[in-house]
C-alpha cells in the first residue's frame, strides 16, 4: 500500500480509528447532512470490460433538492443509480450519503434501509401480490427473517397504507392483483412503494415512461411536492416533463457531468446541444 | 384456546387446505379401522401392505410439498431435495441399525453387521448415540439442515440462481451418492441399512406398528402443512413471494434476500429430511440409491403435476404420480417412464399451474356461468 493509499485509509470520512468505529444498526437518524450535501459522488469510474460507463463523475445533491438529471442513451444515468445503491461497486471513487455513510462498502439491503429508495428504469413491482400488499412489503419497519414471520399491520401502518394509496391515486385497485395493472399504474404503485419507505433520497429512473398526459402531470406534483422534505433525484428523457418540475439540471454524457444548472441555461449550452443533436 | 384461534388463522381462506386436511383426518380413522378392526374375510378389509404402500406415499408427500416450499414460492428449483430425504432415512436407518442389538446374523452387541463383515473393532465415532431415539430424531432433521444450511449460505451469498442453483443441487445429490456407496463411510455402502427389527420396542414385521407408522406419517404431513402455511400466510411467506417475483426489487426495499433464501431452503431441508424418517421403516431400507439425482428430478415432476405453489397441489402430484407409478411398473413397467415424461410435458406445455390449477380453474368457470 501506497503512503497515499494510507493517508487516503486514515482520512476517511467514515471512521476514525477501528478500534472506535462501532458498527452500528444503519439508519437514516444517523445521516450526517449539516454541512449541506446528502450525496456526495466523487471522481467515480465504472468500467464494463474496459469500457467506462462513468467515467471521473463528479456529483453531490443537496438535502431536500429535486434533481434532474438528463443525458442521451447510455450516458451512464442508470449506472449511476446502480453504484449508488450498491448494485455496482465503483472501480474507483468515493460514494458518500451524508458526511458519514460510505455506500461503497454497504450491501444492498443496508443502503435501503439507511434510507434510499430506488424505483427501476423498468416497473419492477411484486406481480402475483396485490397492490396492498406491494406496499406494505415496501414499508418501513423490521425487515429481519424472524420479525416478519410474526409482524402483524398495526392500525397506523394500515392507515398509513392507505394514504399513500390514496397519494398514488391507486385506492380504487386496492386488492387487485398488481400484475394486472397497466404500465403507468405500475410506475405508480412503484413510487408509492418508495414513499412506503420513508427515504430521505429518492431515485426515481423514467418515472413517466409509458404514462399519459394526465398522468404525467400528476406525476409532476407528486414529485415535486416531495422536494424539501426529501431529496429526489429523477432521470428522465422527457424534456416537457424536466422542464416543469426542474430548478436544477445536471446533464450526463459518457459518464461525465457535461453542464449544471437551470434548464434554459443547460439548453442553450453549445456543449448540450451538439451532444443531443450530434446524436 | 390459543392454538385454536391459530389453526383457524392459518387455514383462513385455505379451501383447499381445509379439504385436504379433512381427507387426512378422515383417513387417519378410517384406513387403522378398516386394517385392525375389519376381518381379512371382508371385502372392506385394507391390507397392511396396502397400508403400508399409503404410508409411503405420504412420506413422499411431505418431501414434495417441502419442495413446493422452496420451488413455488420462494423460486429455487432445487434438483437435490432427495439427498435431504436420503439423509433423514439414513439417521433414521442408524438407529434402527443399533435397535438390532446383537440380533444380527454375526450376533456382535454393539456393531452392526457389515462392520463386522469389514472387520471393524469399534463403533465409528458418528454412530454414537444412535441408540437413542431422541438423538436420532434430533439429527433426522438436524444433519439435513444443517447440510441445507451450509449450502445455501455458499451459494446464496454467491448469488448463484436459476438454472446455475438448479445444476449445482444436482451436483451435491450425486456427490452424496457417491460417498455413500464407499464402504469406508461406514453407511454399509452399496447395500446400506437394512434388516431393521424394531421401532421404539415395536416389532416392525407387527399390523399395528405399520398402521402406528402410518399415523404417524399422516401426522407428520398435516403438522408440515400447519407450519408451512405459517410462513406462507405470514409477512415473511410474501417476502419470499416478492424474492422470487422480482429479487432486486425485495433487495432495495431492505431485504437480505439471501437470510431469507437461507431460512426456506433450511426449513424445507429439515423437513425434507423428516419425510425420509418416516419413509425408511415403511420400506425396511435405506441405500445410496436414494441419492441418486433422477429421484430428485422425478420429485419436481411430482410438484408440477400437482400444481406449484399450493401446498397441497403438491401432495396431490405425489399421491397420484405414485399410484401410477405403482400401478405402471407392475403393469407395463417399459411403459412407466415414457409415461411420466409425457406428463410432464403436457402439464408444463398446457398446464402451468399443475392439476390443482386446472380443477380451481374448471370450478371459477363453473360458478360464473352459474352465477350469469
Ligand atoms: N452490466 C453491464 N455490462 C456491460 N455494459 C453495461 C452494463 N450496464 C450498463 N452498461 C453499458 O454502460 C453504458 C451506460 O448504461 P446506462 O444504462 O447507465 O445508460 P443510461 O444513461 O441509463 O441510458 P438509458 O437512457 O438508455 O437508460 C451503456 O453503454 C451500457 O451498454
Ligand atoms: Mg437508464
Amino acid at each position: 500500500m501506497s503512503g497515499l493509499d494510507t493517508l487516503r485509509e486514515t482520512m476517511r470520512r467514515d471512521r476514525v480509528f477501528d478500534f472506535v468505529a462501532r458498527r452500528e444498526p444503519i439508519s437514516s437518524e444517523r445521516l450526517d447532512t449539516r454541512h449541506g450535501p446528502i450525496l456526495y459522488l466523487e471522481s467515480v469510474t465504472v468500467s464494463f470490460d474496459g469500457f467506462k460507463a462513468l467515467n471521473d463523475l463528479t456529483l453531490y445533491i443537496d438535502d431536500g433538492e429535486l434533481r434532474c438529471i438528463i443525458g442521451p442513451n447510455g450516458a451512464g444515468k442508470t449506472t449511476m443509480m446502480d453504484v449508488i445503491t450498491g448494485k455496482t461497486r465503483p472501480d474507483e471513487g468515493t460514494v458518500f450519503f451524508g458526511q458519514n455513510i460510505d455506500l461503497t462498502r454497504l450491501p444492498e439491503p443496508e443502503i435501503a434501509q439507511a434510507g434510499i429508495g430506488r424505483k427501476f428504469q423498468k416497473p419492477t413491482i411484486f406481480e402475483q401480490l396485490s397492490v396492498f400488499e406491494n406496499l406494505e412489503l415496501a414499508m418501513a419497519t423490521d425487515k429481519r427473517v424472524w420479525p416478519s414471520l410474526v409482524m402483524r399491520l398495526s392500525s397506523e401502518q394500515r392507515d398509513r397504507i392507505e394514504e399513500v394509496l390514496n397519494t398514488v391515486g391507486l385506492h380504487a385497485l386496492i386488492y387487485e392483483r398488481a400484475g394486472k395493472l397497466s404500465h403507468g399504474q405500475k410506475q405508480w404503485l412503484e413510487i408509492g412503494m418508495l414513499l412506503m419507505q420513508n427515504p430521505r433520497l429518492l431515485l426515481v429512473d423514467e418515472p413517466v415512461a409509458g404514462m399519459t398526459h394526465q398522468e404525467v402531470e400528476h406525476t409532476a406534483e407528486l414529485l415535486t411536492s416531495l422536494a424539501g422534505k426529501h431529496s429526489v433525484v429523477v432521470v428522465e428523457h422527457d424534456m416537457e416533463f424536466v422542464r416543469s418540475i426542474a430548478r436544477t439540471v445536471t446533464v450526463l454524457h459518457e459518464g461525465h457531468v457535461l453542464a449544471e444548472g437551470d434548464m434554459d441555461e443547460v439548453q442553450n449550452d453549445p456543449k448540450v446541444v451538439e451532444v443531443y443533436l450530434g446524436s | 384456546m390459543a392454538s385454536r384461534g391459530l389453526l383457524l388463522s392459518v387455514l383462513e381462506h385455505d379451501r383447499g387446505g381445509k379439504i385436504f386436511l379433512g381427507i387426512l383426518v378422515a383417513s387417519l380413522v378410517v384406513v387403522p379401522i378398516l386394517n385392525l378392526a375389519v376381518p381379512e374375510s371382508s371385502p372392506f378389509h385394507l391390507s397392511t401392505f396396502t397400508v403400508t404402500l399409503l404410508g409411503k406415499y405420504l412420506s413422499f408427500a411431505l418431501l414434495a410439498m417441502a419442495l413446493d416450499l422452496v420451488w413455488g414460492y420462494c423460486g429455487i428449483l432445487s434438483l437435490g431435495h432427495a439427498a435431504f430425504f436420503a439423509l433423514g432415512g439414513y439417521a433414521m436407518g442408524m438407529y434402527l441399525m443399533r435397535q438390532i442389538g446383537d440380533r444380527g446374523v454375526y450376533g456382535h452387541p454393539e456393531l452392526p453387521d457389515f462392520m463386522v463383515f469389514l472387520n471393524w473393532q469399534e463403533l465409528p465415532w458418528y454412530w454414537y448415540g444412535f441408540d437413542q431415539f431422541w438423538f436420532a430424531f434430533l439429527m433426522m432433521m438436524f444433519v439435513p439442515g444443517l447440510l441445507a444450511f451450509i449450502f445455501g449460505w455458499l451459494a446464496f451469498r454467491s448469488r448463484v440462481t436459476g438454472v446455475y442453483l438448479s445444476i449445482i443441487t444436482q451436483a451435491l445429490t450425486y456427490a452424496l451418492m457417491l460417498a455413500f456407496f464407499r464402504n469406508e463411510m461406514g453407511f454399509g455402502g452399496n447395500n446400506g441399512l437394512t434388516d431393521f427389527k424394531d421401532i421404539l420396542g415395536f416389532n416392525l414385521q407387527e399390523d399395528s406398528t405399520r398402521v402406528g407408522l402410518f399415523i404417524a406419517t399422516a401426522l407428520a404431513l398435516a403438522m408440515g402443512y400447519l407450519a408451512c402455511r405459517f410462513i406462507v400466510r405470514s409477512k415473511a411467506g410474501r417476502v419470499i413471494v416478492a424474492v422470487r417475483d422480482a429479487e432486486d426489487r425485495a433487495r432495495f426495499l431492505g431485504y437480505k434476500v439471501e437470510s431469507y433464501k437461507l431460512w426456506v431452503f433450511t426449513f424445507s431441508a429439515m423437513l425434507a429430511g423428516l419425510a425420509g424418517a418416516l419413509y425408511v421403516p415403511q420400506v425396511g431400507i435405506i441405500n445410496p440409491g436414494e441419492f441418486s439425482p433422477l429421484n430428485s428430478i422425478e420429485l419436481v415432476v411430482w410438484v408440477a403435476i400437482g400444481g406449484r405453489g399450493t401446498l397441497y397441489g403438491a401432495v396431490v402430484g405425489a399421491l397420484l404420480v405414485n399410484y401410477a407409478k405403482t400401478f405402471f411398473t407392475g403393469a407395463l413397467p417399459e411403459v412407466w417412464l415414457f409415461a411420466l415424461g409425457g406428463l410432464f410435458v403436457v402439464v408444463t406445455l398446457f398446464l402451468p399451474r399443475g392439476l390443482v390449477g386446472l380443477f380451481s380453474k374448471v370450478r371459477s368457470k363453473a360458478s360464473v356461468e352459474g352465477a350469469t
